[in-house]
């Protein structure tokens, strides 16, 4: 397994979010983490990438120990996040908030090979270049994220909530951006609140309710679930 | 009032103003440095520059250049000030890393709220000032004057001198220096996306607490040189000096945008140039009420600084 979350919890102060998360993601897959408002899905994503601490159980990555890692460190190691709110630079420029994503890399040919695949990705990006983040609308910026968590050549790429806000033409293309970089060999980790899109592309799928995985599965499976189109995927 | 008298010494009161602003601005990178990463405003900072101009008094009596010694030869008063540039760069900035390792990490670790930092920020304050007061018995400390100013051209009927023109100049270039840092280098990029967003910039992989450290020390830096400069120019320290500039200092960069670098050499220039104008009009001792009227007048009108905005926004 890539990723194996074991157990674990996260509070904020006194309030326990997460029960005791159990989940793994192998490598080459896409695993989707469903749920409603509140059920602890970013949660979840920040304490995988270190910026919340962990209270009770282990996390492991790429078969090392990282529950207690260093948020920038875990980055070295090849987890990579596209927050949620998309957290783009708004004073930097478009390249520079790509360049950004790159920080923790030395080799400048590969890192201008990278510019060079968002660039080719995300068409847009490229005619924004030299724009402020700021100024970009959210599609533009859900791209912008997408293209700057790539950057650093991750193994597990953590996307919370990429279709956030897009209208539904985008979603599709950012989906299927989102399958393409999993071709390219990225595995992917994704937080979504649109269930019927996140299922049907995801390989597996987690339900979070209320800081507790309730049912997992097949995102198939998932799909065609009773109790998951009910709460889920509305009345079709 | 006088007025006649400002409009008789206009240029040469602009030039004296520029030669003080250019130091105030020096000194408000440091809490500028400072307040766009952390939204900190470090008290410290006055005792940071305050060290900086003994050590630099030190290293000169070290090298055989104390109180009336003669001060040799171009070359020779060149590398002194070099060398007190980096004397008094390494230990004001080593001094601003203590600051921050002993007064603000702890805090830091803790989630302290921001009040606590604040009476943090002002005990290390204390503390230094007592400190440097104990080391030096509360007595002034001379130097030789290196530099007799000359004059070298006159513009508008305002005397230049080669003293005025080096303060003004090498600030300047420490300015450019550190804005082409924080703007176009890696580094410098991790420091901006810190001061924009800490938790987005922690997952691109930069080091946080690096970051803090490099501001403290760079801020640090740039308060040694400019108590270098003031040095050259006063010819004179005690250890109080650093709580005028400090002020001076502080509410340059906020007269010109806290948090923004570009906006501190403009607080700093304008500050030295208002004040001066001051001074010409009311007399000498209106000096600091002029400034820190202009820095109400402007807060009113203007309340995030005439550049506004923080380090990483800002780009212009």
């Amino acid at each position: 397994m890539l990723l194996e979350l074991d157990n674990v919890t996260v509070s904020y102060g006194r309030i326990e979010a997460l029960h005791g998360i159990s989940l793994t993601v192998g490598e080459g897959e896409i695993v989707a983490l469903i749920g409603a408002n509140g059920a602890g899905k970013s949660t979840t994503m920040r304490a995988i990438s270190g910026l919340r601490p962990v209270g009770q159980g282990k996390i492991h990555f790429d078969g090392q120990d990282i529950t207690k890692m260093r948020a920038d460190l875990r980055v070295i190691r090849g987890v990579s996040q596209s927050p949620e709110g998309r957290g783009i630079f708004p004073g930097m420029t478009v390249r520079e908030n790509l360049e950004m994503g790159a920080y923790t890399r030395r080799v400048r040919a590969e890192v201008d090979e990278d510019l060079q695949r968002a660039f080719d990705l995300f068409p847009r990006l490229k005619e924004r270049e030299k724009q402020a983040g700021g100024t970009l609308s959210g599609g533009e910026q859900q791209m912008l994220a997408v293209g700057r968590a790539l950057m650093s050549r991750p193994k597990l790429l953590l996307l919370d909530e990429p279709s956030m806000g897009l209208a539904p033409m985008l979603i599709q293309q950012i989906f299927d951006i989102i399958v393409e970089i999993n071709q390219q060999g990225t595995t992917v980790l994704l937080v979504e609140q649109n269930a019927q899109q996140a299922l049907s592309r995801a390989h597996r799928a987690y339900v979070l309710e209320t800081g507790r995985i309730v049912k997992e599965g097949s995102g198939n499976d998932l799909l065609t679930d009773p109790a998951v189109k009910d709460a889920y995927l509305g009345v079709a | 009032m006088n007025f006649e008298f400002l409009g008789d010494n206009f240029m040469s009161l602009t030039v004296t103003g520029l030669t003080q602003g250019a130091i105030y601005a020096l000194v408000a990178l440091g809490y500028t440095l400072v307040y766009g990463v952390l939204r900190l405003i470090n008290f410290a900072h006055s005792e940071v520059f305050m060290i900086g101009t003994f050590v630099t008094t030190i290293v000169w009596a070290g090298l055989g250049f104390g109180v009336g010694a003669s001060a040799p030869g171009t070359f020779g008063v060149l590398g002194l000030i070099a060398l007190a540039v980096v004397a008094a760069g390494a230990a004001s900035g080593g001094t601003a890393l203590i600051v921050e390792r002993v007064a603000y990490r702890p805090l830091r670790k803790r989630n302290a709220p921001s009040l606590i930092f604040l009476i943090s920020a002002i005990g290390a304050s204390v503390a230094l000032f007592e400190l440097v007061g104990a080391i030096t018995d509360r007595q002034p400390r001379g130097m030789p004057s290196l530099v007799q100013p000359k004059v070298q051209f006159t513009i508008f009927g305002a005397d230049v001198t080669n003293l005025q023109i080096g303060i003004i100049l090498s600030a300047l270039a420490m300015l450019a220096g550190l804005d082409i840092f924080i703007n176009r280098t890696r580094l410098g990029r991790g420091v901006r996306a810190v001061a924009q967003n800490p938790d987005v910039a922690a997952l691109m992989g930069v080091n946080k607490d690096r970051v803090i450290m490099l501001i403290f020390v760079l801020g640090g830096m740039m308060a040694g040189a400019a108590s270098v400069l003031y040095d050259v120019k006063v010819g004179i320290t005690t250890y109080s000096v650093g709580f005028l500039i400090g002020i001076k200092a502080f509410t340059a960069a906020v007269l010109g945008g806290i948090g923004n670098l570009r906006g501190a050499l403009l607080g700093g220039l304008l500050l030295g140039v208002v004040e001066n104008y001051g001074a010409g009009v009311f007399g000498n001792e209106w000096m600091d009420v002029v400034a820190f009227v202009m820095l109400v007048v402007v807060l009113l009108f203007r309340p995030t600084g005439l550049l506004g905005e923080s380090l990483g926004r800002a780009r212009a």
